[in-house]
């Protein structure tokens, strides 16, 4: 399985690398741009019973190292791949 | 009296820590192995700077799992006193140690320069004699900008966990005396017990006078005289 993992810096914590982006894209002409934050992705590679159990060890894996939650909020997908069929 | 200097693969402090407690200061040292469990009794740990692992996912976050730190933990809850500079201000964040985060500069630019920090306490093993001092120290790092959410900063403020403040060189804080967009100008912080602190300045690095100053000199002279009292208080 594959758990593709977004980390982004919480709504409330200022961004400075997010906000320069952001001028540097006003000043390339994008005058529709009303806001940039810039995270990670993250893609771990993972063997789990089902997509439950998958989920539950990315979650405590986000918690635990990937995201520090001070300052960042996470997200996840889980992508079965090519999970064997019952 | 020995400080005990962690070393973490990445950490480029070390030395410089050292050669200001041995030269500068006369006291004794001993390096720790990030994979070492046993701090050999010394009387304060200092988290040098640096870029441990890499500064790989977030400054501070691999360090924090290494086999010292889970003895740096124990040795901090005894009462022990842990002094993270720069990087190890960075790591005893991740680790809990302290609160908050340490985020990339609000300037985005790596900052290498003097500033000017005023002490905000006097009654810790760290800032004897030092309250309302206005030292001179060097910074040199991109992820400085210490972020807290507001009740935590309420609560530091509070309970006086803000040691060192970024100002200018009459004390005065505020606009471009802060060199990273610092919450509150925070410069350092130290736990409610008053063991921990962390500090993104380096007294390491202007602890003799050839360096530049010696206002670094004067945290190290304090960590070595609360040592000593700890012990003859038995």
């Amino acid at each position: 399985m594959i758990a593709r993992v977004i980390v982004a810096p919480k709504p409330v914590v200022n961004d400075p690398q997010g906000a320069t982006v952001h001028r540097a894209l006003a000043s390339l002409g994008f005058a529709e741009v009303s806001g940039v934050r810039i995270g990670k992705y993250v893609e771990i590679q993972l063997t789990a019973g089902s997509v439950e159990e998958a989920s539950s060890r990315v979650e405590a894996m986000c918690r635990e190292l990937l995201a520090n939650q001070v300052i960042e909020d996470f997200r996840f997908e889980i992508d079965p791949g090519t999970l064997p069929r019952p | 009296m020995r400080f005990g200097v962690v070393v973490f693969p990445g950490t480029w402090s070390d030395r410089d820590c050292g050669w200001a407690i041995e030269r500068a200061l006369g006291a004794g040292v001993r390096y720790l192995w990030h994979r070492d469990r046993d701090l050999g009794g010394v009387d304060c740990v200092v988290l040098p700077g640096g870029f441990s692992y890499g500064d790989y996912l977030r400054p501070g976050a691999i360090a924090r799992f290494s086999p010292v730190m889970e003895a740096v933990r124990e040795f901090a809850e005894r009462g022990g006193l842990v002094w993270g500079i720069c990087n190890g201000f960075q790591v005893l964040c991740e680790a809990g140690l302290l609160p908050g985060a340490l985020i990339r500069n609000a300037c985005l630019e790596f900052r290498c320069q003097w500033v000017h920090l005023r002490c905000e306490r006097d009654d810790l093993p760290f800032t004897q004699g030092l309250r309302g001092r206005v030292l001179r120290m060097p910074i040199a790092h991109q992820e400085g900008n210490y972020q807290a959410d507001p009740e935590t900063l309420a609560r530091l403020e509070e309970r006086h966990q803000v040691v060192f403040r970024y100002c200018d060189e009459r004390g005065e804080t505020g606009g471009e005396a802060n060199p990273n967009g610092s919450a509150h100008d925070i410069a350092g912080i130290v736990n409610p017990r008053g063991n921990v602190l962390g500090m993104m300045p380096h007294p390491e690095r202007c602890a003799e006078a050839d360096l530049g100053g010696t206002d670094g000199l004067l945290l190290f002279r304090s960590v070595a005289k609360a040592a000593l009292a700890l012990v003859g208080g038995g």
